[in-house]
């Protein structure tokens, strides 16, 4: 059995919708808070909507960054962070003073005031893909996603920005090192784009 | 591309001109056949939480946000702060304010600061009078209003709403075509993004709405949910490419 993904309930943000895709492309969803959980995952999803900050405190005062850690880093199990989940992969965010779980070498910036586009960006876009990655194996040509979010995510090692969209700017709307892997749109509101995202995750 | 859902109770609703409700379906179930279609956003307004003055149903709004794969907005009865916040964590992405606009746009102003504006969108309904003006009403139609559209927009606007939904009383459930009137006077009044709603019957419809009216984004409830001449349920949703053909 490789489909047991856990996803992180750490308190931030709803996981109904992301957990009902999962089921959808077939996996065996588990929404825990436990440490032991994560450490016997199989794949791991890392979720998050608000503020960077908040989203840090509340994922360390769950207690589950070491559990995290053993399985991303040491155990290399693959994990997909979504929106703030993506961005917590990274160092740190302008949006806040908080390191982040520092495993891809990132940092998250504001996007520039646009004078016809808004921040945040909210809405649909496409993404242009950089490196090839599993993830992206099933997409269609015209594939778009959701975005929700006032933060970009900027990679210093450029290797791991794996998808590009461009609001005003070009910015990673998904990232990857190894096993670590995160978008920055919601792939459980992108209809049947993000089904396709989330069962390449599946069968990694 | 936005489809307009109404529910009563527990069921999926139709109306024409805001009245005669018929029973459309169950809400979970057109949710999962829309996860199948291109929908841009899904609306779900509640036409009986404002004039009962109810809770919305968070239970079955919560059932919906779970099944649902795309980008939802909720309208319906929302009246504090507290019934907003509630909103966005079950999992939806804007709200709707109609009726409590008219005595508070207070509540604009902290659900702005608090959700930004890009979540709440200020809904307008609108009635032709005999002496061909446009009248506001409120409460799911049945109230009139005295202030004018302009006044009305102006201090939605000025109180932060990220758009305007505008949805024509008379135009409601007869697929006649969108009141372009209407529609082309709010867009001419304000800078925000302009949802065009009541009448549409095609995709003809709205591509008159967006190049002759303005409108940002164009919304329908029948023309998704009516099929063929005698208005059988099926729910229906154009193809993409159909739709970038001629909506470029």
């Amino acid at each position: 059995m490789k489909n047991n993904i856990v996803i992180v309930n750490y308190g931030i943000g709803n996981l109904s919708s992301v957990a009902n895709m999962l089921r959808k492309v077939g996996s065996n969803v588990i929404i825990s808070s436990k440490p032991e959980d994560i450490i016997l995952a199989d794949k791991i999803l890392l979720p998050g909507v608000g503020h960077f900050d908040h989203g840090m405190k509340m994922l360390r005062k769950s207690g589950l960054e070491e559990s995290l850690n053993i399985s991303v880093i040491e155990n290399k199990k693959p994990i997909l962070g979504i929106c703030l989940g993506a961005q917590i992969l990274g160092k740190g965010s302008e949006e806040g003073n908080s390191s982040g779980l520092g495993w891809i070498d990132m940092v998250c910036r504001r996007i520039p005031d646009h004078p016809q586009l808004r921040v945040p960006h909210m809405g649909w876009n496409q993404i242009n893909i950089k490196k090839k990655s599993v993830l992206f194996s099933n997409l269609d040509v015209d594939s778009r996603f959701y975005f929700v979010h006032k933060y970009y995510m900027k990679c210093q090692n450029i290797e791991n920005s794996m998808a590009e969209t461009s609001h005003g700017i070009e910015f990673t709307s998904v990232v990857g090192k190894e096993n670590i892997l995160g978008t920055q749109f919601h792939p459980e509101k992108s209809l049947k784009h993000g089904l396709k995202l989330l069962n390449a995750f599946k069968d990694i | 591309m936005i489809p307009v859902l109404l529910l009563k109770g527990k069921g999926l609703y139709k109306t024409v001109k805001f009245k005669n409700p018929k029973y459309i379906g169950d809400p979970i179930n057109s949710v999962r056949i829309f996860n199948e279609k291109e929908v841009d956003e899904l609306v779900f307004l509640d036409i009986g939480a404002s004039s009962k003055s109810m809770n919305p149903d968070y239970c079955l709004l919560g059932d919906i946000a779970s099944e649902a794969f795309m980008p939802m907005a909720y309208g319906g009865g929302l009246k504090t702060i507290e019934q907003i916040r509630k909103i966005f964590s079950i999992g939806f992405e804007k709200v709707i304010l109609n009726t409590v606009n008219y005595s508070d746009y207070e509540l604009i102003k902290s659900s702005v600061s608090e959700f930004g504006s890009q979540s709440i969108v200020g809904c307008l309904d609108v009635k032709r009078s005999v002496f061909n003006r446009y009248d506001l009403f409120s409460t799911n139609g049945s109230i009139k209003q005295n202030l004018t559209i302009m006044e009305h927009l102006t201090r939605m606007v000025d109180s932060g709403v990220g758009e305007i939904l505008i949805n024509s009383i008379d135009k409601d459930g007869t697929m006649s075509g969108y009141d372009l009137k209407l529609i082309k006077k709010v867009t001419d009044a304000v800078k925000v993004p302009v949802i065009a709603c009541g009448g549409a019957s095609c995709v003809n419809d709205f591509k008159l709405a967006v190049s002759d009216a303005n409108a940002s984004a164009v919304a329908a409830g029948s023309m998704f949910v009516f099929m063929g001449p005698h208005r059988a349920v099926l729910i229906n949703y154009p193809e993409r490419k159909e739709l970038i053909k001629e909506l470029p």
